[in-house]
């Protein structure tokens, strides 16, 4: 019998709470290396707070994170070093062009300087910005903005993946070039997690889909591409947001 | 796993300058307001040679003191705005670092503002006011402002109302280093040792620092 591989990220009892407002009620959630979790669920469910919890943000109220063996706050800075977050925010500057963004971020993430330009060369080209390499951040688009978050956010190699709401004002070009790089980050052997809305994208790219109501769990299942499910009538029954969709 | 302490510092304080040498959005906006301030001063006040003396420290300190708050305001809100914030804090580099690194960049481009100041108040009012031991004054007291304004800066940036929450926070903490900066300077200018008062100056930025150094960290995590 082979033994079942020890989670990448688990998550027991997990409470979150803001003054006095819950957001998170001991919620557990385990994420083995490789998949990609669809985090589901409506606004204010808890779905960014739980991103901003594994990205070590924001502090938890009690429970237990653990990353990679690593535990959550004890060691922070080794659960940092093997995440990368591309939000709905650039999380970069404006002022400073792609390179420069990325040879920022590499130094803080400690990539030794004779490796770094190659390691930003690649990232460019990956994300396909090593024409606007030397271009201010600002002059870049929404969808091109986004592109150059992922390679900011795979620049160190980190094993999990989070994003957050990252189809947030991207047209269907710019949400196409994404799916395809969200795609190839899965395939690389990234385990990702994405809170998203779009639900017929998420039945697309995603190996399995984690709704949450209110705080905890309401469902989670693995997507199944030959026969995938159907994810709009699943979240209507589990959200009971009939209206929204 | 944690990148070095002095790499992340050097990395946020050459991120900032080169940001700030593109755009020139913090210095430029600073060094205007401070200017039309010690005019809109010079204008309004009609001094005497004696009266010049006790009010020119007040007028230097009071521009400087308004250039910083607008100045530290907007440093910390473009990091919140874009997220940069958020970026630097879930890479694995002490908290420290960011503090330092901010905080430096503050100092630096408040410091900007504080040696275009001396000359044009030197002419302004007819008084020499670059004398060694009066730079030494404004360095130190831009250090004292730039430390424990970067640490308040970043509280106030998380909320709505922090164009407003900023002075309301920070000039109440700044009043002990105003009274030594002023005491610093006022003795400079009447021709006297002030040296001693310049040591108490480094004191009360060490202790601002201090503060600085075991609070940002707090204040920057949920």
């Amino acid at each position: 019998m082979t033994e079942q591989p020890r989670p990448l990220i688990e998550i027991t009892d997990l409470v979150k709470q803001y003054d006095v407002l819950p957001v998170l009620r001991k919620l557990n959630l385990t994420v083995h290396r490789g998949e990609f979790v669809a985090l589901l669920g409506p606004n204010g469910s808890g779905k960014s707070t739980l991103l901003r919890l594994l990205c070590a943000l924001t502090r938890p109220t009690s429970g237990e994170i653990r990353i990679g063996g690593w535990s959550l706050p004890k060691e922070i800075n080794a659960v940092r070093a093997q995440i990368g977050l591309v939000s709905h925010k650039p999380l970069f500057y404006e002022n400073l062009t792609a390179t420069e963004n990325l040879t920022f971020f590499g130094r803080l993430y400690n990539i030794p300087a004779t490796e770094l330009p190659d390691r930003i060369r690649q990232m460019l080209d990956e994300v396909g910005l090593i024409k606007r390499a030397h271009d201010l951040a600002r002059t870049f688009s929404r969808g091109m903005q986004q592109r150059l978050s992922i390679a900011r956010a795979l620049l160190h190699q980190p094993d999990v993946l989070l994003f957050d709401e990252p189809y947030t004002g991207l047209d269907q070009l710019a949400g196409g070039i994404l799916d395809d790089l969200l795609r190839k980050a899965h395939q690389s052997g990234r385990t990702i997690i994405m809170t998203t809305h779009q639900l017929e994208r998420a039945e697309a790219l995603v190996s399995r889909a984690v709704i949450i109501k209110k705080g905890v769990i309401g469902y989670d299942e693995p997507i199944n591409p030959a026969n995938p499910p159907n994810l709009v009538k699943i979240y209507t029954e589990v959200t009971g947001m009939v209206n929204a969709l | 796993m944690t990148t070095p302490l002095w790499r992340t510092v050097f990395s946020i304080i050459r991120k900032d300058l080169r940001a700030e040498l593109r755009s020139r959005e913090l210095v430029s906006t600073m060094v205007l307001f401070a200017l039309l301030s010690v005019l809109v001063f010079s204008f309004a006040l009609e001094l005497d040679r004696t009266a010049r003396q006790e009010v020119v420290n007040g007028i230097l300190w009071v521009t400087l003191v308004f250039a910083s708050i607008l100045g530290l305001n907007r440093s910390l809100a473009t990091e919140r705005e874009l997220g940069g914030m958020d970026a630097m804090m879930i890479s694995p580099i002490p908290r420290m670092a960011i503090y330092l690194g901010k905080m430096v960049g503050n100092f630096l481009f408040v410091l900007v503002v504080g040696l275009v100041l001396l000359p044009i108040m030197t002419i302004l009012y007819n008084m020499v006011l670059i004398q060694i031991p009066l730079i030494a004054t404004l360095i130190l007291g831009v250090f004292g402002l730039a430390s424990i304004g970067t640490l308040l800066a970043a509280m106030t940036a998380q909320t709505r109302s922090r164009e407003t929450l900023l002075p309301i926070a920070m000039l109440p903490v700044i009043i002990p280093l105003l009274l030594v900066v002023i005491a610093a300077a006022s003795t400079v200018l009447k021709g006297d040792d002030a040296w001693n008062w310049i040591a108490v100056l480094g004191l009360v930025d060490a202790i601002y620092a201090a503060l600085g150094l075991l609070l940002f960290e707090y204040v920057i995590e949920d």
